[in-house]
């Protein structure tokens, strides 16, 4: 059965759907995945992309539509039928068992000769550097030895997809960034598709060839890490791909692709993106490219951070809106300032957007 | 060595405190006066007493127990019925369990078994007379429809004491199972599905080996309960033939031949047979995993 996807070239979701109840966890998903990709699925949480995942790896039973790893349909075969890897965020390891029978639990499975399955054990406890654990029970590992077993568990049977559900979200921020190499390079060396849930954007453009953002159960926008984070399609994944500056605005000219827009009085240039229809309109900004200015949106400061390179803070903008910008020295309270960004920054969404 | 020195400069109460003895320790004082008034103290009396039978010898009511059929057989009839009836709750109740866990209404379900609990064993056994008697529903029903020409005899026998041991039992040994299953991360499961493990292979790989702690203190404890069996004994059994249980052997020597040593001294031999297969249980299990039933960090 899984002997036959080995050598697949993609994964297709045609309009994939799954309710729980009449709550629609899952719309309509369609996506492919091309061999060797690395793809994020990123969201807010209750957005649908665990149960996405849990849909491809066959853990939940679809509601509609269809998967399919090349021309042959998964959706319909058991989660044991499919041989695809995957990564529990609580790591999901046997406790009964040493790291070595997690880890050949699946050859043993698949019915994989003793002597092989014991080869092949070996080679992927290597590609997690945990060789010398092999005869430890699973809660005698640290949290980030044990999520390497976890991955080592997963890959060890060779799967055409390996599906990871926020492998790293129980682990130390420095871990995770160790983690993020591991996997990268793991990934790298299997030449299978991995697919990666996670709602921590950061984790999920470094990690990712290509990122799938979602909301409510529905796709937003796909795209590689530098697309979603210059060119975000619509107000709510900029927002989820860091344009924490939501200012509401009005139109006053167009041309081409850019607008002058009103704040309260004082004025800006913009990008459009998406569909501007009406003079409303929201105007997106990273706090990273609102910065303290000459001309620009008058504002209050209410408070100042030190983050390494820059300051960050928070100010009172126009009619009352929350702005948030940097700044490379120290601005106390209370000091009035005035804001502006580089038109290219200034994201002009449609004001009825969501 | 300072530091003991120092110690001594502490108030009595702070040193108490530093080894574990504060206010919060006489709570359990009662307990512990409770225990010993009358559990401590009888069992040994019994003891004492088992050991001076009317004879005057120190092993009589013991060499008495062994040579008599009438009541070494007590033994074999008592853990004839124990054992199998605690197995068979088991075996009932695990299958069971596995489809429950999945279920949301679960709380409908728990006390509807509860109830046999709270209802005790006597109410149970007048039930069941009435209702599996030669003139109750059940056989008039079979009976009605054909299926049988004369009654079935399901009481004032091993069947009637068998099946009211398995009404008061199963709840009990379900709720226990029921609370060890739900207890195992299904998270595990779910791994051991994706890595291929059909329905039977992830019982018997994942659950079947992290349930057996929890199934042994099951057995023991449902066992315990099932040995000790006495009124359905006498209400629905036959309590001079093949339901003649420990325990009726040693109400007769106590209350119908007032040989109150005798009586001690099965009261001991049944505590020894308890202990003993509670132990075998016990250190089986311990050849088993024995940790926390979770994936990793929650």
């Amino acid at each position: 059965m899984s002997a036959t996807f080995q050598s697949f070239k993609s994964l297709r979701l045609d309009r994939v759907g799954r309710d729980f109840g009449r709550h629609n966890a899952l719309k309509e998903i369609d996506f492919s995945i091309e061999r060797g990709e690395f793809v994020a699925l990123l969201g807010p949480s209750g957005c649908g992309k665990s149960t996405a995942l849990n849909c491809i790896a066959g853990l939940l039973p679809t509601t509609r539509g269809s998967i399919w790893l090349d021309e042959t349909r998964i959706d319909v075969l058991g989660p044991e039928e499919r041989g695809f890897g995957m990564v529990f965020q609580n790591y999901a390891l046997f406790p009964h068992m040493t790291i070595r029978d997690n880890v050949g639990f699946g050859l043993r499975m698949r019915g994989v000769a003793r002597a092989e399955a014991g080869k092949r054990v070996e080679s992927a406890l290597a590609t997690v550097r945990l060789t010398d654990q092999a005869d430890k029970l699973p809660g005698q590992l640290s949290g980030g030895q044990q999520q390497r077993v976890a991955i080592a568990r997963a890959i060890v049977i060779e799967p055409p997809l390996v599906l990871m559900d926020e492998p790293l979200s129980n682990l130390d921020a420095k871990l995770r960034l160790e983690m993020r190499q591991e996997i990268r390079r793991i990934h790298a060396g299997l030449g299978s598709i991995t697919l990666y849930v996670t709602h921590d954007q950061d984790e999920a453009m470094s990690l990712a060839d290509r990122i799938v953002v979602m909301r409510a159960g529905e796709v937003r926008q796909i795209g590689t890490p530098e697309d979603l984070y210059e060119r975000p399609l619509h107000l709510d994944v900029a927002d989820f791909m860091g344009y924490r500056n939501r200012i509401p605005c009005r139109v006053l000219t167009r041309s081409g692709g850019m607008a002058s827009i009103d704040v309260a009085g004082a004025q800006l240039e913009g990008s459009i993106r998406g569909t501007l229809v009406g003079d409303e309109a929201v105007a997106a900004i990273r706090p990273d490219d609102l910065c303290v200015a000459d001309v620009g949106l008058d504002a209050v400061v209410e408070a100042c951070e030190y983050r390494g390179h820059n300051f960050f803070g928070s100010a009172r903008g126009p009619g009352g809106v929350e702005l948030f910008f940097r700044s490379p020295k120290r601005v106390d309270f209370g000091t009035a300032v005035k804001l502006a960004a580089e038109p290219a920054k200034v994201l002009l969404y449609d004001g009825a957007a969501t | 060595m300072s530091d003991t020195a120092r110690n001594h400069h502490l108030p009595l109460k702070m040193r108490l405190s530093a080894a574990g003895f504060d206010g919060v320790t006489l709570l359990v004082l009662p307990a512990i006066l409770l225990l010993v008034g009358f559990f401590v103290y009888p069992f040994f009396y019994g003891l004492w007493l088992s050991f001076h039978p009317k004879d005057g010898s120190v092993f009589g009511n013991y060499k008495t127990f062994f040579s008599d059929p009438f009541l070494y057989e007590t033994i074999s009839k008592t853990l004839w019925l124990s054992i199998p009836v605690t197995i068979l709750n088991m075996a009932t109740a695990v299958p069971i369990a596995l489809r429950v866990r999945l279920m949301k209404n679960q709380r409908l379900l728990t006390t509807i078994l509860v109830l046999p609990i709270t209802l005790g064993t006597v109410l149970v056994a007048e039930g069941m007379l009435n209702y599996l008697g030669p003139q109750g529903w059940f056989n008039r029903t079979l009976i009605t429809f054909g299926l049988i020409s004369a009654p079935l005899k399901l009481v004032h026998n091993y069947t009637g004491v068998f099946l009211s041991l398995v009404i008061t039992g199963f709840p009990f040994t379900f709720l226990l199972v029921l609370s060890y299953l739900t207890g195992i991360d299904p998270t595990l499961e779910k791994a051991a599905a994706t890595l291929g493990a059909g329905p039977i292979s992830r019982f018997r790989h994942i659950l079947l080996p992290l349930l057996v702690p929890g199934l042994a203190v099951t057995f023991c404890l449902g066992f315990v309960q099932a040995f000790s069996v006495f009124p359905s004994a006498v209400l629905l059994g036959a309590p001079s033939g093949p339901t003649r249980v420990i325990t009726i052997a040693a109400y007769e020597a106590a209350f119908e031949q007032y040989d109150y040593s005798l009586a001690s001294a099965i009261a001991m031999i049944m505590g020894v047979v308890l202990l003993a297969i509670i132990g075998a249980v016990l250190a089986a299990r311990s050849l088993f995993y024995r940790g926390p039933a979770g994936g990793g960090k929650g």
